[in-house]
């Protein structure tokens, strides 16, 4: 009887004792699977994935590595169920079993041996500073975290450039972290990696101790979320848009070139908006910028269209019409915008590789909201 | 020296499964004045009754102490068993070991003995338990009817064909509620105004009903028996004594309203009837879209009426009533879909939500019934019909609204029969749990709509091939044949949520009743008392409950009529004597107790220059008693010397 399976519960109740308790609430009605943006794209069901692990059923393994954990679903589910917890714990499970597929091995090997996952040298990490800038003393007031995709990947160290270059003039007290801190490795959560992840987070959490740091402002969502929710400790954390915000609107530093009109469009990553409500921040710099038309796309705010990126979307090879970024792109083209902004390096990333693999670099342009506001302070 | 017998109840396993209850039984006999100490596994049964009885007058008992369930539950019970043995119904106490003992821990040794200290208590309080005498007061033999809709109708038509007079009180211009909004009802299709506008016409016509429409409930005094109600008619502008109902004024009114009964669909005039079976079918005008009233302008249905009804000068009117019992029927509301973005609710004019589109059906619609798009003239080629939408969701509503499963099948066969329209119903599960409504559910497969298992996540315009061009999109993972699919439409149908009326909160605390934590008026009990509340003498009935189809509406305001009539039927009816008396040497007119009591029991007696406090307004709650500084308040069967007793008795256990 090769075609009848059975439910194999044991699996069921490991997943569950791993984080994924709220499994139970689900009665697959399938609001899940019809929101999140990967189902019409790849053969990834979230709802199927969910299924398997109430009976414990084969076929987990097909559908564990598709989510990008943009939290769609979660805000969507009418039984409040945690699915993107239930999405880690399954991740951790099998990945303990060694089951990580490929793509992901090289970076999880990376943050293991480098404490990055770019497979830069440790010691590097401030390399793009160039002697520039501050490093944090105790006493300062703010920590700018960087965030590893900005110090090791070549296009975001122009977004690590441009915000360093905003903080040194926004006459605020601050500091980039030593060479000895390591990733926030919120990537490896994600990926189900919990044990490497309290590796990192113990040596970072130390370090942050010791030098007594308490506000830190970060340029990555991912690395706002993990240090606010993730590291059990009571830090001030800005996003770098809300800080702009904030020197705007108190008048230390005041855009002053005109843009001349271009069409600027704003995508919200999904860990600055859904998962921690930041939406309003960074349109409040884009529209503070003079020569700027700005116009929405149809995806925006909580209804936002991942780029793909997240969960360790990153680093998965995905073949053409398999990306959100390229459907990403093809919205922002759709509103004639000149400019797509966006304020999350995992973003920059994803859709900087569509747009040129695209062709549409003379069509559209990709800028950090902070690349933006940089380029305004010039005059 | 008293002959206390006290007897301690099983409740099955409630009690006995935490309280080990022969031990409690043999530790009362032991205690001083106790003559009699027995168990039973449901003391308030039959045989449990007997005990009692029996042991009252083999032992001569003059004390009985009850070791149960709350008073709330089976003190009325138990205080009938004494009296018809022959002792006064107040000599009995009652000691709560179920909710406040084997409820509250799991731990046998402290149940046990915390079962031991109250009865302690008890036989000390018993002890000094007098009897007292209970008062009767006349019944006003009226009965109020709160809303007109199809529960209102006929609770209504029901009490006043039982000989009563029932004063019927309705919002809107109108009785008929949301049913008359309806076009076929399920699962008989039915069609609604048929069987409805009879029942209209009934409560206009019937000699026992003032039916009073154009009015609302401002004030609501009194106690079970004695109701005052103060209701307000509201200016119609129009003086329905002399209209004759010929609506010439409609017909030139220049004045643009929207239709609130055709749910937005069309306008209508300021003065107007809202559907041409309206009962009464008298207008009214709504001045705030009246031009005569926004610029002192026009006149003209003053001017065209031959009857001279038109009153400008008319003023809202209060009008204060007597009743005896009143039934609450004021029904729901729709939730409004247009915060669900996803769905595209007045963002795509092709969606619409399940009233809008029984007005559609309606022959008496905006369309006559012809089933057209927001244009009024393209017929859909293809609908999809979406269920539980806010229903059954945390982030909205967690109940299912049951009906509209239902009706959104009803809607698949109206459909059918009206248009060559391809119909496609997305749902999670389908509930018909109705007589003859599984057959329904079966025809309408028959009838080849298409069923979709999942529910719709999002309706777009955003096409993909040329083949989706102006259509409406809605995407959905279909569960059972594991794909995700667009499905093209022209027309989307959303049943939403049924909630509590807006002003619901409003209503229940003119009333003081309770309302769940989604804002329906409360029941008593979900099972065994679903009609009445925790206000005696006011019961509800319908969709002001919770959601629910015709049939168990009109089944529940038949059960609230009968409810009703078992007050409004007695001539006279028994106060509780435990209430609180003030002792007039004593009292020093200083009102505290006028001040804190939430029930407006005491009252002062300005000439004498003391509280004198009406027993039938009195809770027996104590808080006056307590409140007095010269100790003027007894509260009978609480008075300070019972309560010190019992005390005493308690603290004289170690816990």
């Amino acid at each position: 009887m090769s075609h009848a399976v059975t439910p194999y519960l044991e699996m069921s109740q490991v997943i569950a004792e791993a984080g994924g308790e709220t499994l139970k609430k689900c009665y697959q009605c399938a609001t899940c699977s019809g929101t999140c943006p990967w189902t019409p794209v790849i053969e990834f069901n979230i709802r199927k994935l969910i299924r398997m692990s109430q009976l414990g059923l084969e076929g987990i393994e097909e559908h564990m590595w598709g989510c990008s954990t943009c939290k769609f679903c979660v805000d969507r589910c009418p039984r409040g169920v945690e699915i993107i917890d239930i999405v880690r714990s399954v991740r951790s499970v099998y990945a303990g079993g060694g089951m990580l597929p490929q793509s992901l091995r090289a970076f999880v090997g990376s943050l293991q041996a480098r404490g990055n996952p770019w497979s830069g040298d440790a010691e590097k990490r401030n390399d793009w500073a160039q002697g520039k800038y501050p490093l944090y003393a105790e006493g300062m007031e703010y920590l700018y975290f960087t965030c590893c995709t900005a110090c090791y990947d070549p296009r975001n160290v122009q977004v690590a450039r441009a915000t360093a270059e905003i903080l040194n003039k926004s006459g605020l007290s601050w500091g980039l972290p030593g060479t000895d801190v390591n990733c926030c490795g919120e990537s490896l959560r994600k990926v189900g990696d919990l044990e490497l992840f309290e590796k990192l987070k113990e040596k970072n959490r130390g370090i942050f101790s010791a030098k007594g740091i308490q506000k830190m402002v970060t340029v990555s969502p991912h690395c706002y979320q993990t240090f606010k929710k993730e590291y059990e400790e009571d830090y001030d954390i800005v996003h770098f848009t809300e800080l702009i915000a904030g020197l705007i609107q108190s008048g230390k530093l005041v855009p002053k070139k005109d843009f001349g009109g271009i069409k600027v469009t704003y995508h919200d990553p999904c860990y600055l908006g859904r998962h921690n409500g930041i939406y309003d921040a960074p349109r409040e710099v884009l529209k503070a910028l003079p020569g700027v038309e700005f116009v929405e796309m149809e995806r925006i705010r909580e209804q936002s269209f991942c780029c793909g990126g997240g969960g360790g979307g990153l680093w998965v090879e995905r073949a053409k019409g398999e990306r959100l970024s390229d459907l990403r792109i093809e919205e922002a083209l759709s509103t004639g915008a000149n400019v797509i902004a966006t304020s999350c390096p995992y973003c920059i990333a994803m859709l900087d590789d569509s747009i040129r693999t695209m062709n549409v670099e003379d069509r559209i342009k990709l800028k950090d909201v902070t690349e933006l506001f940089y380029e305004s302070l010039e005059g | 020296m008293s002959r206390i017998g006290v007897f301690v109840c099983h409740c099955g396993l409630n009690i006995a499964k935490t309280v080990r209850v022969p031990e409690v039984v043999e530790f009362a006999k032991t205690l001083p004045d106790v003559v009699v100490a027995q168990e039973y596994k449901f003391m308030c049964s039959t045989p449990g009754q007997e005990i009692i009885q029996g042991d009252i007058k083999k032992h001569r008992l003059d004390r009985v102490i009850v070791a149960a369930c709350s008073p709330l539950m089976h003190e009325k019970t138990f205080r009938k068993v004494i009296e018809n043995a022959g002792l006064n119904q107040y000599l009995l106490t009652i000691v709560n070991i179920r909710e406040h003992v084997s409820w509250v821990t799991e731990d046998e040794e402290v149940g046990t003995r915390k079962a031991k200290a109250l009865i302690n208590g008890a036989v000390y309080r018993a002890r000094l338990l007098n009897p007292l005498t209970s008062r009767f007061i006349d019944v006003n033999p009226n009965v109020l009817v709160v809303g007109g809709g199809i529960a209102g109708i006929q609770a209504a038509l029901e009490v006043a064909d039982a000989g009563k007079k029932v004063y019927l009180v309705e919002r809107t211009p109108s009785v008929g509620g949301h049913m008359i909004q309806f076009d076929k009802t399920f699962p008989t299709l039915d069609c609604s105004a048929c069987i409805l506008t009879p029942k209209m016409d009934a409560v206009n016509q019937h000699p026992n009903i003032d039916l009073m429409t154009y009015c609302e409930v401002t004030e609501v005094k009194g106690f079970v028996g004695n109701f005052t109600v103060t209701v307000k008619q509201k200016a119609r502008y129009i003086d329905h004594e002399k209209c004759n109902g010929c609506l010439a004024c409609t017909e030139k009114c220049p004045g643009k309203g929207v239709s609130e009964f055709d749910e937005g669909l069309v306008r209508r005039k300021a003065v107007y009837i809202p559907f041409p079976q309206a009962v009464p079918q008298k207008p009214v005008i709504d001045r705030g879209v009246c031009v005569f009233f926004k610029t002192g302008k026009c006149r003209l249905c003053e001017k065209v009426c031959e009857q001279g009804a038109v009153d400008f000068e008319q003023e809202d009117r209060f009008e204060e009533i007597q009743v005896g019992a009143i039934i609450v029927a004021t029904g729901y509301d729709l939730m409004d879909v247009k915060p669900l973005v996803q769905y595209g609710y007045g963002k795509y004019p092709g969606v619409f939500h399940s009233l809008e589109v029984e007005r559609l059906f309606n022959s008496a619609g905006p369309t006559g019934g012809k089933v057209v798009l927001r244009d009024m003239k393209t017929a859909p080629r293809s609908v999809a019909i979406l269920h539980c939408i806010g229903s059954r969701d945390k982030n909205h509503f967690e109940y299912c609204s049951r009906v509209c499963c239902m009706y959104s099948l009803k809607f698949a066969h109206l459909f059918k029969e009206k248009t060559e329209a391809n119909i496609y119903q997305l749902y999670i599960d389908m509930r018909a749990p109705g007589k003859a409504y599984e057959e329904f559910y079966a025809r309408l497969l028959e009838e080849d709509v298409k069923f979709v298992r999942g529910k719709a996540a999002r309706v777009t315009e955003n096409k993909e091939n040329p083949e989706e061009a102006g259509k409406l999109i809605v995407e959905v993972d279909d569960t059972l044949a594991g794909q995700f699919m667009r499905i093209p439409v022209d027309m989307v149908v959303l049943s939403p949520a049924m909630k509590p009326r807006h002003d619901a909160k409003d209503v229940a605390r003119l009333l003081n009743l309770s309302t769940d934590k989604y804002g329906f008026l409360m029941e008593r009990h979900p099972k065994l008392a679903p009609l009445s509340t925790m206000t005696d003498g006011v019961f509800i009935a319908g969709a002001c409950q919770f959601p629910k189809d015709i049939p168990d509406t009109v089944s529940q305001a038949l059960g609230a009529a009968a409810e009703a009539l078992t007050i409004v039927t007695k001539a006279k009816m028994e106060l509780e004597a435990a209430t609180a008396v003030v002792n007039p040497a004593a009292c020093s007119g200083c009102m505290n107790c006028v001040n804190v009591c939430p029930y407006g029991a005491p009252q002062m007696n300005a000439e004498k220059g003391i509280s004198e406090i009406n027993e039938a307004l009195c809770k027996g709650c104590g808080l006056c008693a307590a409140s007095c500084p010269t100790s003027a308040i007894i509260a009978r069967h609480f008075a300070n010397d019972q309560i010190m007793a019992e005390m005493e008795g308690l603290m004289e256990m170690e816990m």
